[in-house]
């Protein structure tokens, strides 16, 4: 039986087969499965984000309404004279900040230094708490003091709204599910719960994680430089 | 390199790596800062993006250390959005094309800002009652 070769047994036809095909000793990806799967959620997620930017691109594109000058809408003043685009420069280094303490988080846990890569992911978590923090003061502003909404606003294209509603709103979805999901694994590292399993936990959170910060570099781009 | 170990690189690469984000961060952001206009912002904003993109998917997320398997699974799919973009981007100038031809939309629009609408030196003068 063991010796049982490809021409003996030959292929199956039918739902047999194709569940022989698929479950046949292959292996296509030499990671653990948990980051396999991450990867392609990350993949299938890369396309909705895609979609929606994609679709600024045609609305921004076809829109015969000018369209509103972001660096003037979101300039912000320290008592002095507005500063263009300044919360959301911070909002982008503090994400980058978060993103070098996850791939710090990640390394040292698989040194096995479970405390600091619990203060790590736990640095990575407040700094993304902080981003959604900014992002709500940055919608309330637009919501109360100027008055855009998702159906139009004062200053262009109606569809300027929608598009930064959507977007925005999307990312800061993904940014507080990643807060919760990073707290989720730093108290089960502290607990030692991966002790004998391993910590590749860590750097598949962290892929999503960085993949959270990819986004947002082409949201800074195309939202609001561009 | 993807073994029972994991992902296992010197700290040094991250801080190296981390600094460099930072850089083009700063730089994307002078663009708007200094007010670049035209074809040189877009040439810069693009750069500067697909960089920083470059970077956090190659060492961040270590594609660069993945076997090729994978990193064609990843990044293989995607590419097709560029020709989603492309026919996006046709049929969008088309769309706007015909609208001010034959719908008679406005070509020299002007866009308001917050110190239009705040009374900050009335700019495009459009005083609004609400």
């Amino acid at each position: 039986m063991s010796e049982a070769t490809a021409n003996e047994v030959g292929p199956h036809d039918g739902v047999t087969g194709l569940v022989d095909d698929w479950a046949a000793d292959k292996q296509a990806y030499h990671v653990p499965w948990g980051k396999a799967m991450m990867w392609i959620f990350l993949v299938s997620d890369t396309f909705i984000f895609s979609c929606f930017l994609i679709g600024y691109l045609n609305v921004r594109i076809t829109t015969t309404e000018p369209w509103p000058v972001q660096s003037e809408i979101f300039a912000l003043s320290f008592g002095g004279d507005p500063i263009p685009l300044i919360l959301i420069a911070i909002m982008t280094f503090i994400l980058i900040t978060s993103s070098g303490t996850m791939a710090l988080a990640v390394n040292f846990g698989y040194r096995k230094d479970k405390a600091k890569t619990f203060w790590l992911i736990c640095a990575t978590a407040a700094f993304g708490a902080s981003f959604v923090g900014m992002q709500m003061f940055e919608w309330s502003k637009l919501i109360l003091d100027e008055g855009v909404r998702p159906w139009g606003n004062p200053f262009g294209a109606p569809q300027f709204g929608s598009v930064f509603f959507m977007v925005t709103g999307f990312h800061g979805l993904h940014v507080s599910a990643g807060v919760i999901y990073l707290l989720w694994v730093a108290f089960r590292v502290k607990k030692g719960y991966y002790d004998e399993k391993g910590f590749e936990i860590v750097e598949i959170a962290g892929l999503y994680w960085h993949f959270v910060d990819l986004v947002w570099v082409f949201i800074f781009a195309f939202f609001y430089l561009l | 390199m993807a073994s029972a170990e994991g992902q296992q690189h010197p700290l040094g690469i991250y801080y190296k790596i981390w600094i460099l984000l930072f850089v083009l961060s700063g730089f994307s952001y002078a663009v708007d800062y200094f007010n670049v206009q035209g074809a040189m912002r877009w040439t810069l904003v693009l750069t500067f993006m697909f960089l920083k993109a470059g970077f956090i998917v190659a060492i961040f997320m270590h594609a660069v250390w993945e076997r090729m398997a994978l990193v064609l699974t990843i990044l293989g799919p995607p590419t097709v959005l560029l020709l989603f973009i492309g026919l996006m981007s046709i049929e969008g100038k088309y769309t706007e094309e015909a609208r001010f031809a034959y719908m008679g939309h406005d070509r020299d629009a002007v866009a308001l800002t917050p110190a239009d609408l705040h009374g900050e030196e009335g700019g495009h003068g459009g005083e609004e009652e609400h």
